[in-house]
């Protein structure tokens, strides 16, 4: 009789005279079975340990820029916000239209992201939440960035009545209305670049919410000027994205904490 | 021997899903997509188009457009905003048709048939393979209305702006009414409450309710489920439901009766 190795109590099981209910055939096949889910855990576990550590943190390369605005800059108009004595309350005069904002050449509230490149890396969205308020009648900001599935937290600072609602091709649509001092809360599963917003209430009101899937995008601020940080070595494609003037993107190649300096032009189109 | 099982498992997984997919449940009534597609190329192919897109051959010469299935946004839903809607919500809106459109109601065919257009219809967008319908509202006893009510209605219908797009009357001539498209860019008026017209998703008590409770995804008109407790809703309803019966045989259709006379 060969000695078996001892699994759960079994040998003693088939070794003792008594219990002859456990036949030879079905001990291999248990011992099988166990190897088997053994040997899954272990490829398993391999496979794991390689999709956690996709790409080495520190040190990250940089890409910054500006994106710039050719041509004759559209006066802004001036909204009209008389249909809602509150609105006219809030923001006396009412406010001026946020379409192309372009202060000294530099275009504000484009997208810089990357956009090619980062292969099939997984990113957990951020625990802290994006937020939009809605102050004065307009959105602030007038752009905002997310990551699929981080929490968008809507806040009306306002004393009149608002609805948020965003127009996705990719995500569900959903409409809700948002008195003053109501807190609501909305997510988006999927990538998308970029989901128009309005609230039908106030039609002047527009907003874009961009939901991404990684953490390596950036919007420019007053001048135009974009910073996109801690960027693993490789090569990407940046696209540069604005609401009314399209999107055109570059390849780059980055190395370990290289800084490298990217610039985007959109010129001015007719109609604007 | 990782790969196999995860193939297996997906296969397994996908092929549940998809025979799900292709059956509705009502009641105790299963439609079937097989069924379904011979009758829907039959009846609904000529203005929801063959791919369910919404484009059919009548498409063009329709207001309000015919429903695209394949964004799988449905006005009349007992769900909340955005999510699905559930197979009863589909299959009423069959049933009952929509009001002031193209589309009529469907009682010609049989329970059985309308179901298996349900299941049909529930192919033509993956999300009701990749997720399930959010659990339909809860509509509580409706109050008795009263004038109390019905003022605490008119009081939520100014502060919740119901007026910026119904009108202050609501006659759905607000400020920002002129302007307003659908979810696809299509124009798109609100609803004149005052018309003494159906209202497009039914004209009960509990389908108001709903209607405020769930909003009409597509469409400009938001829920109110954050906004108003149920209490509120149903003064609401009853402001809506006052605005109905105060204005009736004054409306276009009664006025041009009396000229005729």
């Amino acid at each position: 009789m060969p000695v078996f190795p001892e699994i759960f109590g079994w040998r003693f099981l088939f070794e003792s005279a008594e219990t002859n209910w456990l036949d030879m055939r079905q001990y291999w096949f248990h011992l099988a079975i166990l190897g088997g889910l053994a040997a899954c855990l272990a490829t398993e576990g391999k496979l794991r340990m390689g999709v956690a550590a996709p790409m080495p943190n520190p040190p990250g390369a940089t890409v910054k820029g500006t994106v710039k605005f050719k041509g004759t800059v559209p006066k802004p108009s001036r909204i009209d916000m008389s249909a809602d004595a509150k609105c006219v309350q809030a923001r006396p005069g009412g406010g001026l239209t946020e379409e192309i904002v372009a202060d000294g050449g530099g275009l504000q509230n484009v997208i810089v992201y990357v956009s090619q490149g980062l292969g099939d890396a997984k990113f957990d969205p951020p625990k802290e939440p994006a937020v939009i308020d809605q102050k004065g009648c307009m959105y602030q900001p007038h752009v905002v960035t997310l990551r699929a599935n981080q929490e968008l937290k809507v806040v009306n600072s306002d004393n009149t009545t608002h609805n948020i609602h965003p127009i996705p091709n990719n995500n569900r649509e959903l409409n809700q209305s948002q008195p003053p001092g109501v807190p609501f809360s909305m997510t988006f599963a999927r990538e998308e670049i970029a989901i128009p917003v309005n609230c039908n209430i106030h039609p002047w009101m527009h907003s874009y919410i961009a939901v991404f899937k990684h953490p390596y995008f950036a919007v420019t601020g007053k001048a135009g000027g974009f910073e996109i940080p801690n960027l693993p070595p490789g090569t990407y494609t940046i696209t540069a994205w604005h609401e009314k003037l399209g999107s055109s993107f570059q390849k780059i190649t980055v190395g370990e904490s290289e800084t490298k300096t990217l610039e985007f032009v959109f010129k001015a189109q007719p109609g604007f | 021997m990782r790969t196999v099982r995860v193939v297996g498992v997906v296969v397994l997984l996908w092929g549940a899903a998809l025979s799900l997919a292709q059956e509705s449940k009502i009641g105790n009534l299963t439609g079937h997509a097989k069924s379904g597609k011979a009758l829907y190329r039959r009846y609904c192919i000529t203005c929801h188009g063959s791919h369910g897109d919404g484009v059919g051959e009548n498409a063009p010469y329709l207001d309000p457009k015919p429903r695209d299935f394949t964004r799988a946004t449905f006005k009349c839903r007992s769900t909340p905003s955005g999510s699905l809607p559930t197979d009863s919500d589909l299959f009423d809106a069959i049933s009952r048709g929509i009001f002031n459109s193209a589309m009529p109601p469907w009682r010609p065919l049989t329970r059985e048939e309308r179901a298996d257009l349900v299941a049909y219809i529930k192919t033509f967008s993956p999300r009701f393979q990749e997720e399930k319908p959010a659990a339909p509202l809860q509509i509580p006893p409706e109050p008795p209305s009263s004038s109390e009510s019905v003022q605490r209605g008119a009081e939520l219908f100014q502060n919740m702006n119901c007026w910026s797009c119904h009108g202050k009357e609501g006659r759905g001539n607000g400020p920002s009414a002129h302007n307003l498209t659908d979810s696809k860019g299509n124009p798109i008026v609100p609803f004149d409450l005052t018309s003494g017209m159906h209202l497009k998703c039914g004209d009960s008590s509990q389908g108001i309710f709903r209607d405020l409770m769930t909003g009409l995804d597509g469409t400009p008109m938001p829920s109110f489920s954050d906004a108003m407790t149920p209490d509120q809703a149903w003064d609401l309803v009853h402001f809506i439901e006052w605005l109905q019966s105060a204005n009736r045989g004054k409306g276009f259709w009664a006025k041009l009766a009396s000229k005729g006379d």
